[in-house]
C-alpha cells in the first residue's frame, strides 16, 4: 500500500525563497566542476574520432602515437575488457555495457562522425591532441544511413550485423528497427469511422542537443590496488560508478565516485563517456591520474542528443467537442545504437487527453548519427509536437474554443493514458482553468503597427515524472544546525529544496541546514538526477531522516526529563511533556544536551519510490514574424504549470523558464544539420544556434499547486515538463499569424517564407 | 622530451601582479586556469561562442579563449575572483543571489564579468540594453530572465 498524505498549508521554510547554499560559491568562482579539478601528478588524455559516419575499421595502427615524446599511453576499444552481456537500469537510461563501451571507442566499426576510435594519455593536453594526430586508421567507407525513412527503407545498409529487433514481440534480423510496440484499447477504427472529423499529419523532426554549457569531463585514477577513483561532471555519481564498474569489469565496490559541480546536464550528462577511458589511460601510464576534456565539437558530435524522426498523429473528433479515436506512430532516432526515448514519448503523447479508443505504434530506429540520450521530458516534446498542432487544427476547422476542447477532454484521476496506466490525482484541469483565467490569454494580442505578423498560439505538455532510489544522512550539530549528506547531484538548486524540507520538519531556518554532497562510498545509494525526482524522491528521504531526527530528539529530552519518550511532543520548535507544562525545551537547547544524554545524534532514511505525481503543463506564446525574412520574434510568453508544492518558488520559476528557452531554440533555431556524408554540418554554438539573452522576452509563469498526495509537502516535479508545451505552442502562433501550418522542425526563417508562398 | 619554447609575461591579475612562463600556444583562458590557478573562469567552447570565459583585460571585455596567454604582456585582467572584496560580494553578486540568477552556474562567472563591464560604463541601462549586452554569453538553464532581473537590481542597488 503506498502511503498518501494530505495536503498541508501551514509551511515556514516550504514556499519560501532563501538564498541557496551552493550560491555563494557559485557567485565568486569558488565552486569546483569537473574541470577545475586538480590531482598531484595529474596528466591529459584526448580522443581520436572518426571522420566518417559509417565505415568498417580495417586496422589502428598507434605505434606512432605511444612513441612521440610526451606519451604515456594509448588505448582502444580491444582495451576494454570482454564486456557484460545484458541490461541494468540506470536513471533515465538503460545500459548495455557491450554496446556502451563500443560507443566509448569504437570496435570493428565507426556509426557516426566523432565516434571515439583511440584515446592517448600524455604530459599535458596539446601533447595529447598532437599526439591522437599519429594514430593512423584504415577505414572501409560505408553509406550513411541519415534518418528514419533511410534506416527503415528496403535494402537500407544495416549498421549493426549481430541486431535481433523485436517487431510486436517477432524476432527479426537485418534490420535497423531495434523495436516496434504497440499500445491500444477500445476500437479506433470503429471510433474513426463513428467520428464527424478525422484530422490526420505527418511531421518530421531532426535531432537537437541538451546544449549545457559545461562541456563532458572526468579525471580518473585506476590504481594499483584495482581501485578506481574518479571526478566527473554528471547527474548521479552512482551511474558513473555502476557504468565505469560495469564496462572495466570490476566490482561497484571498486569504484569511487567524488561529486563535482555540474554545469548543465538536462538529462545528456546521464550517460558515462569519458571516466571509464580515463581509467584505462590511468592504468597504462601506471596509475597516474588522467584528465579529459571533451571539446565543443565533440559534444555535439558525439554526446547524447535528443531523438529526430517522424511522428505520424490521426485523430477523430465527434461534433459535441469530444475525443473519439486516436491513432498515433512515432518513429524515434536512436543514434548509433539502440535505446531512443521512444517508450516515453508513446506513454507521453496522450498525456493531456481522456482518448476511449487508442492506439500507439512506436519505433526505436539506428541511423548513422551519435546514441540519443536523455533531454529533458525524454520522448515528450516532439509528441507533443505533433498532437497539439492535431487538436489546434481541428479547433481551427470545428471553430472550438482551444481551452474549452482542452478542458472538456482531459485527463483526470482515472483516466487511461495512452500506455493503459490509469491516472492518479493530476491538476491538468487546474491548469488548463489557470491559463484560461490568465491575463495573457484574456488580453487580446494586438496587431502590429509595423507590418509584422502576429499570432498567438497555446499547447499542453505532459510528463510523468520519476521517483526510485535516494539516500539522505542528517547529523545533529551541538549548535543546533544540521549537517545534511544527500546522494543527488544538484544540477540547479536542490541542494535547497531538499534541505528546505528537512528545515520545515524541524522547525529550523533553511540556512541551518547545511548540505553536502558526498562521495559513492560515504552515502547510500542515490539514483542519478533525472526524471523529475530529486526534490520530490530525496526530498521525500530528507523529511523521513528528519522525522527521525526528531524521534531521537525527544528520546533525549525524555532522558533529561525522566519521562517516558512517547510523551514528549515536537511542535513549533519546541519540545516539550504532553503531560506536565513545566517541561519545554528548544531544539537549539536540546541540541546543546546531546552529550549529556546519550552521544552524537545522526540519522538516515533511503527510499525506494515505486510512484510519482505526473506534471503538467500549458503554454500560451504569442510572436511576431517578419513578413520579408521569416524571422520570428517571440513577444510574450506564459507558462501555466501544476508544480504540486513549489518548494523553492524561484528555482521553480527558473527551470519552467529554462525549459521555455530550451523550447523556443528548438521550435524556431536548432537542429543537427545533417550533410549528404552524414556528419553535421553546425557543431560549433555559431552555427548551432540556441536562444541568447535578446532573442527571448521574459517568461511569465503561473504556478499552479495541486499537491501530490505521494509526498508529504505535495511535490511534484518540476524541471521537465516546460520542455513539452513551447513546440507545439510556437508552431500553432506561427499558424495563427500566417495561416501556415509547418509540420516541420525547426520552423526556420526559410521554412516560413516557403510556407508563405506556398 | 623537448620543452616547448616559452613567453615571459608580466601581467596584472585581479590587482596582484604576477609573471609567467607560457607556451606560445596557451590561450589565455589555460593560463588564468591552468598557470594562475583560477578556475572561476570557465570553459565552454574554445571558439568565442559561449563567454563561459569571459574577463576584462584593461576594462574591456573578451573571450579568454581567443586571446592568448603571451598577448597580456603589461595588461590587467579581472576574473570572476576579483569581484568580491574585503567588504563583501560585489552588487551583482549578491542580486544574483537573491534573485535565483543561476541554476547550474558554470555560465555565471563569465555573465558577472561581462555584466560588470556593462554596468561600470552604463549604471543604468534599460532592459534590451543588457539584453543586448550579454547576447555573447550563453545560459542554458534560465531562460535569461532571471539573469536580467538581477542585472537590473545590481543597477539600482549600486546608485
Amino acid at each position: 500500500m503506498v502511503q498518501t498524505y494530505e495536503p498541508k498549508s501551514d509551511y515556514k521554510v516550504v514556499g519560501t525563497r532563501p538564498i541557496r547554499h551552493d550560491g555563494l560559491d557559485k557567485v565568486t568562482g569558488r565552486a569546483v566542476y569537473g574541470a577545475d579539478v586538480k590531482v598531484p601528478g595529474l596528466i591529459w588524455g584526448e580522443v581520436l574520432r572518426s571522420p566518417h559516419a559509417h565505415a568498417r575499421i580495417k586496422s589502428i595502427d598507434t605505434s606512432a602515437a605511444e612513441a612521440a615524446p610526451g606519451v604515456y599511453a594509448v588505448a582502444t576499444n580491444a582495451d576494454f575488457p570482454d564486456p557484460r552481456a545484458g541490461e541494468i537500469d540506470s536513471g533515465e537510461d538503460v545500459v548495455n555495457f557491450e554496446r556502451d563501451t563500443k560507443n566509448l571507442l569504437a570496435k570493428d566499426k565507426v556509426l557516426y562522425k566523432g565516434h571515439a576510435v583511440a584515446a592517448v594519455a600524455a604530459v599535458d593536453r596539446n601533447t595529447a591532441i598532437e599526439a591522437t594526430k599519429l594514430i593512423k586508421v584504415e577505414y572501409e567507407l560505408l553509406k550513411p544511413v541519415r534518418n528514419v525513412d533511410e534506416a527503415m527503407a528496403k535494402g537500407a545498409p544495416i549498421l549493426m550485423e549481430d541486431l535481433v529487433g523485436d517487431d510486436l514481440g517477432e524476432d527479426v534480423r537485418n534490420t535497423n528497427v531495434a523495436r516496434h510496440f504497440r499500445h491500444e484499447f477500445g476500437e479506433v477504427e470503429k471510433g474513426f469511422a463513428d467520428s464527424d472529423l478525422v484530422v490526420e499529419r505527418t511531421f518530421t523532426l531532426q535531432m537537437v542537443h541538451q546544449g549545457y554549457i559545461e562541456p563532458h569531463n572526468a579525471t580518473a585514477i585506476w590504481d594499483e590496488s584495482g581501485h578506481v577513483t574518479a571526478w566527473s561532471s554528471t547527474q548521479g555519481m552512482f551511474a558513473v560508478r555502476d557504468q565505469t564498474a560495469g564496462m572495466l569489469r570490476i566490482p561497484e565496490s571498486q569504484v569511487t565516485v567524488y561529486p563535482v559541480e555540474i554545469g548543465g546536464g538536462f538529462g545528456g550528462k546521464t550517460k558515462v563517456y569519458l571516466a571509464p577511458v580515463a581509467a584505462i589511460l590511468s592504468k597504462k601510464s601506471g596509475g597516474r591520474p588522467v584528465k579529459m576534456i571533451m571539446d565543443r565539437n565533440s559534444v555535439f558530435e558525439a554526446s547524447g542528443p535528443a531523438p529526430g524522426g517522424k511522428i505520424t498523429v490521426k485523430m477523430g473528433v465527434t461534433k459535441d467537442g469530444k475525443i473519439k479515436a486516436c491513432a498515433s506512430d512515432l518513429r524515434y532516432e536512436a543514434g548509433a545504437f539502440p535505446g531512443s526515448a521512444i517508450g516515453a514519448g508513446a506513454i507521453c503523447i496522450y498525456g493531456c487527453y481522456n482518448i476511449p479508443n487508442s492506439r500507439i505504434d512506436g519505433y526505436d530506429v539506428v541511423v548513422n548519427k551519435p546514441k540519443s540520450a536523455a533531454y529533458r521530458a525524454p520522448g515528450s516534446p516532439q509528441a507533443a509536437f505533433a498532437i497539439e498542432q492535431v487538436v489546434d487544427e481541428i479547433c481551427d476547422q470545428m471553430n472550438w474554443d482551444k481551452i474549452k476542447f482542452r478542458l472538456d477532454n482531459a485527463s483526470r484521476e482515472g483516466t487511461r493514458r495512452g500506455d493503459g496506466v490509469m491516472f492518479g490525482k493530476v491538476g491538468l484541469i487546474e491548469t488548463l482553468e489557470a491559463a484560461r483565467d490568465s491575463d495573457h490569454w484574456k488580453t487580446p494580442l494586438k496587431p502590429s503597427t509595423n507590418g509584422m505578423l502576429r499570432g498567438r498560439g497555446i499547447a499542453s505538455g505532459y510528463w510523468m515524472n520519476g521517483g526510485g532510489k535516494s539516500t539522505v544522512d542528517l547529523m545533529l550539530q551541538d549548535d543546533g544546525t544540521v549537517a545534511m549528506n544527500e546522494g543527488s547531484a544538484d544540477i540547479g538548486g536542490t541542494r535547497a529544496s531538499i534541505a528546505m524540507q528537512v528545515a520545515e520538519v524541524l522547525g529550523l531556518p533553511a540556512e541551518a541546514v547545511h548540505p553536502f554532497i558526498p562521495s559513492t562510498d560515504s552515502i547510500g545509494f542515490t539514483g542519478t538526477t533525472g526524471g523529475s525526482r530529486t526534490t520530490y524522491a530525496t526530498g521525500y528521504a530528507g523529511w523521513q531522516a528528519a522525522n527521525k531526527l526528531v524521534g531521537e530528539m525527544s528520546k533525549r529530552a525524555s532522558v533529561l526529563w525522566g519521562i517516558d519518550p512517547s510523551d514528549v511532543k515536537f511542535a513549533a520548535g519546541k519540545f516539550s511533556s504532553g503531560s506536565d507544562p513545566e517541561l519545554s525545551i528548544g531544539f537549539k537547547d536540546l541540541a546543546a544536551r546531546i552529550g549529556d544524554t546519550g552521544g552524537p545524534i545522526t540519522t538516515t532514511a533511503s527510499v525506494n519510490l515505486a510512484a510519482a505525481g505526473a506534471a503538467y503543463g500549458v503554454h500560451i506564446c504569442d510572436l511576431e514574424i517578419d513578413p520579408d525574412t521569416g524571422k520570428t520574434d517571440v513577444i510574450r510568453y506564459t507558462a501555466v504549470q501544476d508544480v504540486g508544492k513549489a518548494v523553492h518558488p524561484s528555482y521553480v520559476e527558473g527551470q519552467i523558464q529554462g525549459g521555455v528557452a530550451q523550447g523556443i531554440g528548438w521550435a524556431l533555431n536548432e537542429e543537427y544539420f545533417i550533410t549528404d556524408s552524414g556528419s553535421m554540418a553546425n557543431h560549433t554554438f555559431l552555427d548551432y544556434r540556441m536562444p541568447t539573452s535578446l532573442d527571448m522576452p521574459m517568461i511569465d509563469t503561473i504556478l499552479v499547486e495541486v499537491p501530490n498526495p505521494l509526498h508529504p509537502y505535495g511535490v511534484r516535479g518540476v524541471g521537465e515538463v516546460p520542455l513539452a508545451p513551447p513546440l507545439p505552442a510556437v508552431a500553432n502562433a506561427v499558424k495563427d499569424a500566417t495561416g501556415k501550418r509547418i509540420l516541420d522542425l525547426p520552423i526556420k526563417p526559410g521554412r516560413i517564407i516557403e510556407a508563405m508562398g506556398s | 622530451m623537448e620543452l616547448p619554447q616559452r613567453v615571459h609575461v608580466r601581467t596584472t591579475i585581479n590587482g596582484q601582479a604576477q609573471e609567467f612562463l607560457v607556451p606560445p600556444y596557451m590561450s589565455l583562458l589555460d593560463t588564468i586556469r591552468e598557470i594562475a590557478g583560477l578556475t572561476g573562469t570557465k570553459e565552454g567552447c574554445l571558439d568565442g561562442n559561449c563567454g563561459a570565459c569571459t574577463v576584462s583585460i584593461d576594462g574591456r571585455i573578451v573571450d579568454s579563449c581567443l586571446v592568448l596567454g603571451a598577448e597580456v604582456d603589461g595588461k590587467s585582467i579581472t576574473t570572476v575572483e576579483g569581484l568580491a572584496t574585503a567588504k563583501g560580494l560585489h552588487p551583482l553578486q549578491q542580486a544574483f543571489l537573491e534573485e535565483a540568477a543561476l541554476q547550474c552556474g558554470i555560465c555565471t562567472p563569465g555573465f558577472l564579468v561581462a555584466a560588470k563591464g556593462l554596468l561600470d560604463n552604463e549604471p543604468d541601462p534599460s532592459e534590451e540594453r543588457i539584453r543586448h549586452w550579454l547576447a555573447g554569453n550563453l545560459c542554458r538553464c534560465t531562460g535569461y530572465d532571471k539573469i536580467v532581473r538581477a542585472v537590473q537590481k545590481a543597477a539600482t542597488a549600486s546608485h
